[in-house]
């Protein structure tokens, strides 16, 4: 086959892939643009209730007054900036108790009955003991956003670090290296993928635990917003505070992507 | 003296199950230059008994020493090569070549020289930026040896590392490695369970009998296959014969209710 025919066809090709994405995403525009209008609708015209369920122009021009009494701002910040902090404080705190149970292998027998508790326990039961201990502020938010994370993130890794290929170890050995070089030349870079798709889980368990720890104590932050609606029975206020989490979230999961490109290459 | 020295190795593995003799009372010695070859069927210990001569484990029973200094761990002096590459695949090819160096804290400029005309003299300078996923079979197990030949060890212990290969890879690596450790005058124990391979590569052949592995007979090898190719020795007149001598002992030896 000449040049000419092979460019053509692949011309071709990408001219096709191209019209499958525009298919897709205007499939995705179209859902959107047809729930919202039917919830505007709906809203409106009283097919359900709007003071429960609201609709999105009621949403959005409370979203244009919030912004501009700064209130929004200020809430989305607190809960934003204890959510990042929570999310790499469980995954740091996770990672090194992995790396501890790796090195020692008695200490991993030892601690997994209570790993075993701890995981399946629900954390957010133990928000009230966390805020009495550490005082009603943003220092039990961020340690009930971590709590959450950190027993899973901590499963999760060892069995990373657990199973990474036996072989790879003997390379090291082979040459005398040490344990610390081994952790350091491949029990470590080996288990970036399993560290990232812990990110992504962790990015959502950290909104649930500040969110839950704003609910019980805070006087600032999106979760304090949705208690606030709750009680005044603005749910407009709610649903806008819903509305904000998901836009924040998906940036974050979206940042762990980006992380996961750069760091995982090969 | 010889170079390398094994006296009465034995090893036992346990398990909840059992305690099982690997290796009972094993002695054989090696000469510098010497390339030998451990033949025997799968539960001979071959694999543990090159483990034990590397430092990687310590046999239950008896000793290794190597230029008379009793080898306790693995360093420097040994190089070690499995049966697939194991390149890191989150390191270029030159990192990994280099990563022996890294570990025994020698990476110098001139190492890293010697090491970087060694991975040309395989071929392989265009790919030293590359990641191991973008190379063949053949081309990473040609890496694998520029790693365990960048430290300059004394003696090198290939883990059945043609195993993996297609036959026509499996061959040309055969020569390449047999020149190459010619060249650079290396000792090397390799372990195999290819007939062919042993009498094309090795000097000397250790034919062991599983269970507990211990050794059934010793073949020199013709000193004319000796010297020649790998490639070369298997079409040569004398090859077939050999090989069917040696065939028929490992036969018996699997054959025998042991």
């Amino acid at each position: 086959m000449n040049n000419l025919l092979l460019k053509k066809q692949h011309q071709q090709y990408l001219k096709k892939l191209k019209r499958e994405k525009n298919e897709i995403v205007t499939w995705q525009i179209f859902i959107l643009f047809v729930f919202l209008s039917l919830w505007e609708l709906a809203g409106r015209y009283t097919w359900v209730d709007p003071l429960l369920f609201s609709y999105p122009t009621k949403i959005a021009s409370l979203f244009l007054t919030k912004l501009q009494d700064g209130s929004l701002v200020l809430h989305t910040t607190v809960t934003l900036l204890e959510t990042i902090a929570g999310f790499i404080l469980g995954t740091l705190l996770g990672t090194l108790f992995a790396a501890i149970l790796w090195w020692s292998r008695k200490a991993s027998r030892i601690s997994d009955p209570y790993l075993v508790v701890l995981n399946s326990m629900p954390k957010v039961a133990l928000g009230p003991i966390i805020i009495v201990a550490l005082g009603p502020g943003y220092i039990s938010i961020i340690t009930m956003g971590a709590s959450i994370s950190i027993i899973i993130t901590t499963l999760v890794i060892f069995h990373s670090f657990h199973t990474v290929e036996p072989n790879y170890i003997k390379v090291i050995r082979s040459f005398g290296g040490n344990k610390k070089q081994v952790f350091r030349e491949v029990i470590l870079p080996a288990s970036f993928p399993a560290i990232i798709s812990t990110l992504k889980v962790n990015v959502g368990l950290s909104w649930v635990g500040v969110i839950v720890g704003e609910f019980l104590v805070s006087k600032q932050g999106l979760g304090y917003m949705i208690i606030y609606g709750f009680q005044v029975f603005n749910f407009t206020l709610v649903l806008l505070s819903l509305f904000m989490i998901a836009i924040f979230s998906s940036i974050m999961y979206l940042g762990v992507e980006w992380l996961e490109r750069k760091l995982i290459k090969h | 003296m010889s170079f390398l020295q094994l006296n009465a190795i034995s090893h036992v593995y346990l398990t909840k199950s059992a305690a099982k003799e690997a290796i009972s009372d094993l002695s054989f010695s090696i000469s510098e230059g010497e390339f030998v070859s451990l033949l025997g069927p799968s539960g001979c210990g071959k694999s543990t008994l090159l483990s034990i001569i590397s430092g990687l484990l310590q046999p239950t029973e008896g000793s290794v020493s190597l230029q008379n200094k009793m080898i306790e761990s693995p360093g420097e002096r040994m190089g070690y090569m499995l049966q697939q590459d194991y390149l890191f695949p989150w390191k270029t090819i030159e990192e990994n070549c280099y990563i022996g160096l890294k570990l025994l804290n020698k990476l110098t400029p001139e190492k890293k020289e010697s090491t970087l005309a060694l991975l040309e003299s395989m071929g392989l300078s265009d790919v030293r930026h590359a990641y191991p996923d973008q190379l063949s079979g053949g081309m990473r197990q040609r890496v694998a040896l520029v790693r365990t030949l960048a430290t300059n060890p004394d003696l090198l212990l290939l883990d059945e590392p043609f195993s993996a290969l297609d036959y026509q890879t499996k061959l040309k690596l055969e020569d390449l490695v047999f020149k190459t450790l010619k060249a650079h005058q290396k000792t090397a124990i390799l372990v195999t369970h290819d007939i062919g391979e042993a009498i094309a590569m090795s000097d000397r052949i250790i034919l062991l009998s599983p269970r507990p592995g211990k050794i059934a007979k010793i073949f020199h090898v013709p000193s004319q296959l000796q010297t020649m190719l790998p490639f070369d020795a298997r079409n040569d007149a004398t090859f077939s014969a050999n090989f069917q001598l040696i065939w028929k002992e490992l036969d018996s030896l699997e054959q025998s209710p042991t």
